[in-house]
């Protein structure tokens, strides 16, 4: 079988309040693989560690984190020992992410096509005519017409959803092997949406990208992905090709989840909704996270920290459940 | 502004712990607390309370044979005068201890008087909206298009020279400030649901900007008035200083400083050096002070 | 863009229309203006004529149409210890201000930015730190205290540099710096926060995500956003300055504008004391008038908003 794109172990990213007061353990100890080509969700209520660990595969991240354990292989090169020169060379190039709100993530004072050229100069090289009817090629591949008038536009003067494609063309400039979209939808229209995510499935297609989907509504995985992970309190709980995730939900959170999406076709008065609260971070109970408010808890579950077992033909569950 | 959502590179894999210890923890608190700057501003209310009975000797009073004299550790200085004579024979450090008593009472009167402007202006301004506010916003940016130091002078001339006039001055420069900031709070109080209901239930406009708004603007009009005190010292020390300020023969700072100006050629550092330094300690204590409690009072600013 | 334009030329005018009518009306309401025109001592007579010569007599609408008729032509009035015209006077000092002002405002510039920037970067390191201190003590010493300091360090004691008067570089170095100081502590202050917001911005973030090296993403992006609030308290910093420079061309003897106030608070001379302030807000308002055009230019969002 040929080698991974991406492979996480044991991934660990804690953050440390600045004086070292309080540890909040954002990703404790995440493991999944990526193939190329493949697109996998991450699904989580937002502190579940979802955006942390992208950030750590990217190693940008906010001052008061530090990864303290764990490996990230990209093709067998484990980006935790690269020196940051190296890993400069990767971000943009190799690895690329999308932000959640367009509107902020361009620079208000830089022309569209000045964003666009960045990448391309610093990762590729490239100047003059070959860079313009590169960024030209770019933009027409995220669907923007008249590229060349808006190469010299700024970004307030364009809509959320074109400047969404916009920060689309600047990730895909370099032809990178792996796209991180961090709620890419989010601060989008519904209608918008659908097209957005379409066309990422399209582009993805035809360059044979391995793809990233983090997000906390279910719908988009369902459409989008081939694998889903589940996160919660900072640890992988469920991880399954999307159709077996979605008819044979293993772990109690997931059913959970997936019990609280409304659906069409049921009639009820009232929206269920998982019982309890979401965990503390800072403060987390012995044992497995969700044994809280777990329906199928048991005592063992609230002492130990359950480990992942298998379920299935590529499916994992971190719940005792499962232990054979 | 906190720094903790700058997002940078990051290095590889670090295991340092860096949970601490408790006692460190609690060295730290204890550093939070502007404590020195707690016990300068203690010691100025305790001087201008106590100043008859730490003062040595009179501060408007002089004897003209003792006019010059250095501080006690120079060739000259007498234990009598520690730290030296003005012009006048007057002890300068009497002069400084009732000095800080008219500091001390001019400053807060001018930022409660200037507070107290302002904020009403800003709640009235934001409340009703409307031509109300656009008038009282036009005056606010004309008023703030004064230059404050020529404007104070200005006034203080046209004005006799008296303390009440002074704090009368200050007050009436410095609102400008307060009413704008406390308009932008009241702006977005108003759309909040417990004043729009007041104002369904029919409360008078009144009842509600008094018991609803001010509470709320408090914290911010009082984070004001702790930052304002140290320009408005250093206001009324440079309006001393020009000779427009406190009248002669009282021991203001800002007019032990007008008075020392003409003895600094010839080397009588005492007259200006100390004044200027009780100033400096005075205005750095307030700063530090507002700027702890700025951060203290808004929990958003306060990093655990 | 252009009704941006025409919308603060607007502003402007008005502020100057109510700021005449504030001096105006303040220094009526205060007491007798005649009494502050008048030299100490004069008799009643005396009075009476001289308030018909004002055209004191008459009603304030009629009196404040002659102040602003005789404004616009340039008459502010006649110094009563100099008997020039204040406007006149004001106009010939006017230049050495300005010279100082410029001075100490890229002293200030040249000290505090790259402090500050630098501070943002390098957050909550020894450099930060020591640079909130250096901001601190800028805020707390008042100026002419600095100027007087200066005197007396290197004047009197080491006799480098002269203490007063105007002429060279050696004249202008110490009123510049002193006048300067306060400024730097604010600008560098400024200069961190406007830098530290603009490091935590999602734009900052997907620069880095493209890879970009740190230098790049600090001097071409963050700069170039961080200096947009930063320019725009230069400017008002400048007139400011203009302003505050009373004390310390006092202090130095220093012959610009804020010198003149001073004569004119020492001479009791009013018509020169009112010209300074009113020119001194004159001048505001076209600076922050100029400020917001100046922003128009730098941020394309104003431009084609």
């Amino acid at each position: 079988m040929a080698q991974p794109l991406l492979e996480l172990k044991q991934l660990q990213t804690y953050l440390f309040s600045a004086q070292g007061t309080r540890v909040v353990k954002a990703v404790d100890g995440v493991s999944f693989t990526l193939d190329e080509g493949e697109t996998l969700g991450i699904v989580g209520e937002s502190g579940s560690g979802k955006t942390m660990t992208s950030l750590s595969i990217l190693r940008l991240l906010p001052t008061a984190a530090r990864i303290v354990g764990g490996e990230i292989r990209l093709a067998g090169d484990n980006l935790l020992t690269k020196s940051e020169r190296q890993m400069r060379h990767v971000r943009g190039s190799q690895i690329t992410m999308i932000l959640q709100d367009p509107m902020m993530s361009l620079n208000p004072l830089f022309t569209i096509g000045e964003q666009i050229a960045e990448p391309l100069r610093v990762h590729r090289g490239m100047r003059g005519t070959g860079m313009v009817e590169r960024i030209k090629e770019l933009l027409r591949s995220v669907r923007i017409p008249s590229p060349e008038v808006r190469m010299r536009e700024y970004p307030h003067q364009m809509s959320g959803g074109m400047r969404q494609r916009i920060v689309g063309a600047i990730s895909l400039s370099c032809e990178p092997r792996l796209l991180i979209a961090d709620e890419p939808t989010t601060s989008l229209d519904v209608t918008i949406q659908a097209q957005y995510l379409r066309l990422l499935k399209d582009i993805q297609e035809r360059a044979g990208l391995a793809m990233i989907f983090i997000t906390h509504n279910i719908g988009i995985v369902a459409r989008m992905c081939d694998t889903v992970a589940v996160m919660y309190a900072g640890k992988l709980v469920e991880r399954a090709p999307v159709r077996t995730l979605f008819n044979q939900p293993a772990h109690p959170y997931t059913e959970a989840l997936l019990r609280a999406v409304p659906k069409i076709t049921e009639r009820s008065d009232r929206l269920w909704s998982i019982e309890g609260q979401p965990p503390d971070a800072a403060n987390l109970p012995p044992g497995c996270p969700f044994s809280p408010r777990c329906p199928k808890v048991e005592a063992r579950c609230q002492r130990d920290v359950p480990p992942e077992f298998q379920v299935g033909d590529d499916h994992y569950a971190r719940c005792w459940l499962w232990e054979r | 502004m906190d720094s903790s959502s700058v997002i940078t590179p990051s290095s590889g894999l670090t295991s340092q712990a860096l949970v601490l210890p408790w006692w460190k923890k609690a060295a730290l608190q204890l550093r939070s607390a502007p404590l020195i700057p707690l016990a300068i501003l203690a010691m100025l209310v305790f001087t201008a309370v106590f100043a008859d009975l730490l003062a040595p000797h009179d501060p408007t009073v002089g004897n003209l044979r003792y006019r010059y004299q250095p501080p006690v550790w120079q060739a000259g200085g007498s234990a009598e005068f520690l730290l030296g004579t003005d012009h006048m024979g007057r002890d300068v450090l009497s002069r400084i201890i009732y000095g800080s008593r008219i500091s001390l009472l001019v400053a807060t009167a001018a930022v409660v008087v200037a507070g107290i402007i302002g904020t009403a202006l800003g709640i009235l301004s934001g409340f009703y909206g409307g031509w109300v506010d656009q008038v009282v916003m036009r005056i606010t940016d004309t008023w703030m298009a004064l230059p404050t130091v020529s404007f104070a002078i200005l006034l203080a001339v046209v004005l006799r020279p008296s303390e009440w006039n002074i704090i009368v001055i200050l007050g009436a420069v410095f609102w400008t400030r307060y009413a704008r900031v406390i308009r932008g709070e009241v702006l977005s109080l108003k759309e909040r649901d417990y004043v729009r209901l007041a104002i369904v239930a029919g409360c008078s406009r009144i009842s509600i900007m008094w018991s609803h708004i001010l509470p709320n603007i408090a914290n911010s009009a009082i984070v004001m008035a702790t930052l304002q005190f140290g320009v408005v010292i250093i206001a009324e020390a440079t309006l001393s200083f020009l000779g427009v300020g406190v009248a002669p023969p009282k021991p203001a700072w800002g007019l032990m400083l007008f008075d020392g100006k003409a003895g600094l050629m010839t080397g009588f550092w005492w007259l200006s050096v100390w004044p200027g330094l009780c100033i400096m300690l005075v205005v750095l204590a307030a700063n530090l002070i507002g700027d702890w409690f700025r951060v203290w009072s808004d929990p958003q600013l306060r990093q655990l | 863009m252009q009704r941006y334009i025409l919308r603060r030329l607007l502003y402007a005018l008005i502020t100057l229309v109510l700021l005449s009518i504030l001096i105006f009306c303040l220094v009526r309401i205060t007491g007798d203006p005649v009494l502050l025109m008048a030299e100490p001592g004069a008799k009643e007579a005396d009075l009476e004529a001289l308030r018909r010569e004002f055209g004191l007599d008459q009603s304030w609408v009629v009196q404040y149409g002659v102040f602003i008729t005789n404004m616009l032509q340039g008459d502010f009035g006649t110094s009563l210890y100099y008997r020039v015209p204040a406007f006149e006077l004001y106009l010939q000092r006017l230049p050495a201000s300005l010279l100082l002002a410029a001075v100490a405002m890229a002293i200030s510039l040249l000290l505090g930015i790259p402090v500050g920037l630098l501070s943002a970067v390098r957050v909550n390191t020894w450099f930060d730190n020591f640079g909130k201190i250096f901001a601190i003590l800028g805020l707390s010493l008042p100026s002419f205290w600095v100027g007087l300091m200066l005197i007396l360090v290197v004047s009197v004691y080491l006799d480098w540099l002269p203490s007063s008067g105007s002429g060279d570089f050696q004249h202008i170095i110490m009123p510049a710096f002193s006048l300067g100081w306060v400024f730097t502590a604010s600008h560098m202050r400024l200069a961190r926060s406007a830098m530290l917001e603009v490091l935590g911005s999602e734009y900052i973030k997907l620069a880095r995500i493209k890879g970009l090296s740190e230098r790049l993403v600090i001097a071409k992006h963050a700069f170039k956003n961080a200096l947009i609030p930063v320019l725009t308290l230069a400017g008002i910093s400048l007139v400011q300055m203009v302003n505050v420079a009373v004390v310390v061309e006092s202090v130095f003897a220093w012959p610009g504008v804020g010198r003149l106030l001073y004569e004119g608070i020492a001479f009791r001379d009013f018509p020169v004391v009112q010209t300074t302030v009113l020119m001194g807000g004159v001048m505001i308002v076209g600076v922050n008038l100029l400020v917001d055009i100046l922003y128009a230019y730098i941020d394309p969002r104003i431009r084609y908003g």
